[in-house]
């Protein structure tokens, strides 16, 4: 059982992190991306893409490789193959009409997403959701956390070639699904909160199933520590391979556990506290070399300290009225409004500026994802091809939420 | 007839090969190569079982019995599919390498030692014809990635043999250990030939994996590991994962061509288990010579393989129980009763060879027996190889290039040698 | 429509109200609103005690001076209590910029969240201001609004937070259509892909920017989606007839 206080993990407390300098390393572009016309073998450059249909690219997402011989030169990201306009869709949609949207933004962690999205539109509105809201809320998200892990570690090992703890997590996950399934009635793209609160009633037996759970799931994540935190062959593709440095990380606006697997201790959970998040006691646990070995552990300790959350969420569940008084139609006061959440993956913002009626004016989703992409080129210069498939797997990127 | 008849005698210690015996040389061929086409086939069937069952599902189910007649389906399959030959393609070679292949795999079957009579034919120089011919095997394989005219194909291609031949060495190294052991008799020579080396463990009273230990079991373990990396399967399966960019040498290859290297893959790895399986643990020998011996120990030893297999029947008939027994599934229903009844009879047959040739020792029955137990306790212990390389597949994440060279040349490579030397020195003190 | 509102309220005189409870909407929006006014209510009868609070959008929009978002105090409705308004915020590092600044800079806070208006010649040096002396060393987000019946048209944002302070402000500009803006890339790297995509959606160009091109649409796309005067089926019927050779099927 891996004991989650290793020697090796250090923290970094409040330090102020060095100010980037001038980014010429960075430099994403500048690659000269005319392939050739047949393919030649004996050049020292080659030019390979890894399409938008591509097993391990999570998505469809292309990535242009420029390489010599085995060594990545540089990268590009070509992205917008899932661009629906969500941000467009906003501005003609009514603030509740407008929910189910953002779920299918990151559709792996849909909770979260919607969480974010009521949160920031009842700032804008004034209002707080009940606390008995609110708990429902922070349990349900907070499965949300484990389950979307969960999904990362099966995909991430299955591209590395580990394929058996892909059945093993989503088995584990069908576990949460069938709560979500039986809260609300869908288990991808839950719709789950309301602007103000929750709109149904915690359903009789759900303390039950979110106990039984709460005692399904620790073995689960030994299991799946026990198949790769100590496998000689997973240390060995994951240590010092997409290393990034905390100033870099900084600098990159990356966030979520690759920024915490980089030794910057900073979760918004605890930083600028959301819904009842103060009242609980958590940890967050936190890398030292930022390589994709460190990210690993990062999440697995998350998933851990989410069911701590849990726990303490659900054996304290006030009574009370689960939905605040908001208005039928919402028309927030005109003014512009930011609020952001921990999503599984980062920092989810959402940007609204509001008009005074019904519909947003301008609605931004500041995605995780997104931001952190940036950051493929620089922690994969230099790396090896089997690399890039191991780096991109390890940022936990939804191309949904990248694209929007 | 006399052929036929001179081999059955229970006084016979050659191989039909050595004494001459065409038509039994012949036999052995033919059987051995439907043997190892339904090993293959059956290998395919546990492989996708025994993989989804480590991955908690439950694998084919519906073609056949529990997915019995699954790989026949695959056969099947295959040969209808369309047969692509790539455009700018050498079509000549692009036809002719997966045959190269198969012959490299195939070709070793010849020296293979199922028992002290029981091989096709017995050359003292076996283990280097073993060693040897399987390494044409390469050649298979850079053809097949250079005639497909596509870079892919042929960076895969590339880094499997640079694979290969890495690991090739400390395999070579392993075995020199395990043939300086066959040397340690009176006469102080030792031998290449495979009969000969289970013979020098039969003499010596031990399983070299047991001999000097733990000298014997590294060596055994540092073969084990190389014979994964030389049938290019997982761990090592970079050069043909799906994951990765490059997807191996058989990219281009369709239909039954593809077939054939799946097949000259699973007879690899049939021909390198039954290697490890000859030099170390002590080949047809059945477990505990010295200590369990004299003919009561060996007639329940010769129950053993009607045992298993009747033991396979009563799973069979506990799985034809088990099923469902609505209308749909009448028909599986009644094919795994057909298959438990098969294997029931199977074991039957078995069990009556082994009480004759106990009852009298000088019956073709006996022979018969000898037969029968020696290539059971050997194909047990392949196939308890065969199942490592599956459960190493379900289990591991697979190497990077890069680092898979460095194990190859930086760890097995030094050890191996180490092995040796030391094997060497231990060898002329002790014995 | 907006029947019940439930703050607990005495009903305000009917004359003022209506002025008010339509919240000041600008011109252009109210006809984005308007076509969901005939949205099923289906309880318009069920009025409550708030009284005409609700006469029908388009019938009684008066021309309440659209108010450009950085403007202090609306007319409070005097019935209601005064829903939130930016109020000037003072802190010792928003007085330092505005003692420096003078008018090229104003600091408000609304619902909480402090934020800078500045005028578009301070940019670059503010912004690298903000992340020398006052450590703001993460750029959370840049985007971007558009008003097409303003004078500047787009309303840049900055969001920023400082690890050390933990506190996050936003830094808000005003620039006309056609005016581009030095880019933020020397100074935080993060805004790479996030300049890309306000140029991608709203035209805005950035000078200083490594490889300024579309990264969400296609390259040949042409037009700006997230301005308002965008008009999408115009645009994909021509790229599609462009690019894939038929009859886009809208």
């Amino acid at each position: 059982m891996i004991d989650s206080k290793t020697p090796d993990r250090k923290t970094i407390d409040g330090k102020t992190p060095e100010l980037p300098n001038a980014v010429s390393s960075l430099a994403t572009s500048n690659l000269d991306l005319e392939a050739p016309e047949k393919p030649y073998l004996d050049s020292n450059e080659l030019v390979l893409n890894m399409g938008p249909q591509h097993p391990a690219t999570h998505g469809v997402l292309r990535v242009i490789l420029k390489l010599d011989g085995e060594k990545v030169m540089g990268t590009e990201c070509v992205i917008g193959y899932l661009h629906r306009g969500v941000e467009k869709i906003a501005e003609n949609r009514t603030y509740t009409m407008f929910n189910p949207y953002v779920d299918r933004m990151d559709y792996c962690a849909a909770v979260s997403n919607g969480l974010g999205y009521c949160e920031a539109v009842e700032k804008l509105l004034n209002v707080e959701a009940p606390p008995r809201a609110q708990y429902i809320r922070v349990i349900l998200t907070e499965l949300q956390r484990l389950a979307s892990h969960q999904l990362w570690l099966g995909t991430h090992a299955l591209d590395i070639g580990a394929m058996t703890p892909l059945f093993y997590t989503f088995r584990d996950r069908e576990e949460i699904l069938k709560i979500f399934e039986k809260y609300c009635g869908a288990r991808l793209t839950t719709h789950a909160f309301r602007i103000g609160g929750c709109q149904y009633e915690i359903y009789p037996g759900f303390e039950k199933d979110v106990k039984n759970f709460l005692a399904f799931a620790p073995p689960k994540i030994d299991e799946y520590e026990a198949l790769l935190t100590g496998n000689r062959i997973w240390l060995e593709r994951t240590k010092n391979v997409g290393v990034i440095s905390a100033k870099d990380a900084i600098a990159l606006g990356v966030t979520g556990p690759v920024l915490r697997a980089s030794g910057v201790k900073w979760d918004i959970r605890k930083a600028v506290p959301y819904e009842n998040y103060s009242k609980f006691d958590f940890e967050i646990p936190v890398g030292a070399n930022g390589d994709t070995y460190d990210r690993y552990l990062v999440r697995m300790e998350e998933m851990r300290q989410s069911l701590r959350i849990i726990e303490q969420a659900v054996n304290g569940i006030p009574e009370g009225p689960i939905m605040a008084k908001v208005p039928k139609l919402i028309k927030p006061a005109p003014g512009e409004i930011y609020h952001s959440i921990e999503a599984p993956k980062g920092e989810l913002g959402y940007f609204i500026v509001s008009d005074g009626s019904t519909q947003p004016y301008r609605l931004r989703v500041r995605p995780p994802s997104f931001v952190n992409l940036q950051a493929l080129d620089c922690m994969v210069r230099g790396a090896l091809v089997a690399d890039v498939v191991a780096v991109i797997g390890t940022f936990d990127i939804v191309l949904g939420e990248v694209d929007r | 007839m006399n052929a036929l008849m001179s081999y059955l005698d229970p006084r016979v210690t050659a191989t039909p090969g050595s004494a001459g015996n065409e038509l039994w040389a012949l036999i052995y061929v033919f059987v051995i190569f439907a043997g190892v086409a339904v090993i293959v086939l059956s290998m395919n069937w546990l492989e996708r079982k025994a993989l989804a069952h480590f991955q908690i599902r439950l694998g084919p189910m519906r073609v056949g019995p529990h997915g019995l007649l699954q790989p026949i389906a695959d056969a099947l399959k295959l040969m209808t599919k369309e047969d692509i030959v790539p455009a700018d393609a050498d079509e000549v070679v692009f036809r002719f390498a997966p045959v190269i292949g198969l012959l490299a795999a195939f070709t070793v079957y010849i020296v293979i030692p199922f028992g002290p009579s029981q091989a096709v034919t017995d050359m003292n120089i076996g283990i280097l014809f073993m060693l040897g011919v399987s390494s044409l095997g390469v050649l298979g394989i850079v053809t097949a990635g250079w005639s497909s005219n596509s870079h892919y194909p042929l960076i895969g291609a590339l880094r499997s043999s640079a694979q290969i031949i890495s690991y090739e060495v400390a395999m070579g190294l392993a075995v020199v250990s395990a043939l300086l052991m066959t040397s340690l008799n009176a006469q102080g020579t030792g031998t290449l030939s495979m009969i000969g080396i289970v013979q020098a463990q039969q003499q010596q009273h031990i399983w070299f994996v047991f001999k000097f230990f733990p000298l014997g079991f590294i060596a055994l373990i540092i073969f084990a590991i190389a014979m994964v990396a030389e049938t290019n399967r997982a761990p090592f399966d970079l050069p043909e994962a799906e994951s990765e960019l490059t997807a191996g040498f058989h990219t281009e290859y369709s239909g039954l061509r593809w077939s054939l290297f799946m097949l000259a893959e699973y007879a690899a790895m049939i021909a390198v288990s039954s290697i490890a399986v000859t030099l170390w643990l002590g080949g047809w020998m059945h477990p505990f010579p010295n200590w369990l011996n004299g003919p009561t120990w060996e007639f329940i030893f010769s129950l053993f393989p009607g045992l298993t297999f009747g033991g396979l029947a009563l799973i069979a008939f506990i799985g034809t129980a088990r099923m469902p027994s609505h209308p749909y599934f009448k028909i599986q229903r009644a094919g795994l009763a057909i298959f438990a009844v098969f294997l029931g009879f199977l074991a039957l047959l078995l069990l009556a060879i082994a009480v004759a040739g106990h009852a009298n020792d000088a019956s073709i029955a006996a022979r018969c027996r000898e037969g029968v137990d020696n290539i059971y306790w050997f194909m047990l212990k392949v196939a308890v190889f065969m199942y490592l390389f599956i459960w190493y597949r379900a289990t591991w994440p697979r190497y990077r290039f890069d680092q898979l060279m460095k194990v190859g040349w930086k760890v097995l490579l030094p050890i191996s040698l180490g092995v040796l030397i030391v094997t060497a020195i231990v060898g002329v003190i002790f014995g | 429509m907006a029947e019940e509102v439930k703050t607990p309220t005495p009903p305000p005189p009917e004359g003022e109200n209506k002025p008010t409870a339509d919240k000041a909407v600008p011109a252009a929006p109210s006809s984005a609103a308007a076509p969901t006014t005939p949205a099923p209510k289906p309880e318009a009868p069920a009025k409550p005690a708030a009284p005409a609070a609700a006469p029908p959008k388009p019938a009684a929009t008066p021309a309440k001076p659209a108010t450009p978002a950085a403007a202090p105090a609306k007319p409070a409705a005097p019935a209601k209590p005064a829903g939130p308004v930016p109020t000037p915020w003072s802190s010792p590092m928003a007085d330092k910029y505005k003692r420096q600044y003078g008018s090229g800079l104003e600091a408000q806070t609304y619902l909480g969240q402090n934020y800078f208006t500045v005028d578009r010649s301070l940019i670059p040096d503010f912004l690298k201001l903000l992340r020398d002396e006052e450590q703001f060393d993460y750029c959370v987000d840049l985007t971007a609004a558009h008003y097409p019946k303003r004078e500047k048209q787009f309303d840049v944002f900055w969001i920023l937070y400082s690890h050390p302070r933990n506190e996050r402000i936003r830094v808000k500009t005003q620039i006309a259509d056609g005016e581009s803006l030095p880019s933020s890339f020397s100074i935080w790297p993060t805004t790479d892909w996030l300049e890309r995509e306000v140029f991608d959606m709203f035209g805005i160009k950035f000078t200083g920017h490594p490889d300024l091109k579309r990264i969400l649409l296609p390259d040949g796309w042409k037009g700006h989606p997230l301005r308002k005067d965008y008009d999408i089926l115009l645009q994909d019927k021509e790229w599609v007839h462009i690019n894939l050779g038929i009859e886009s099927g809208q």
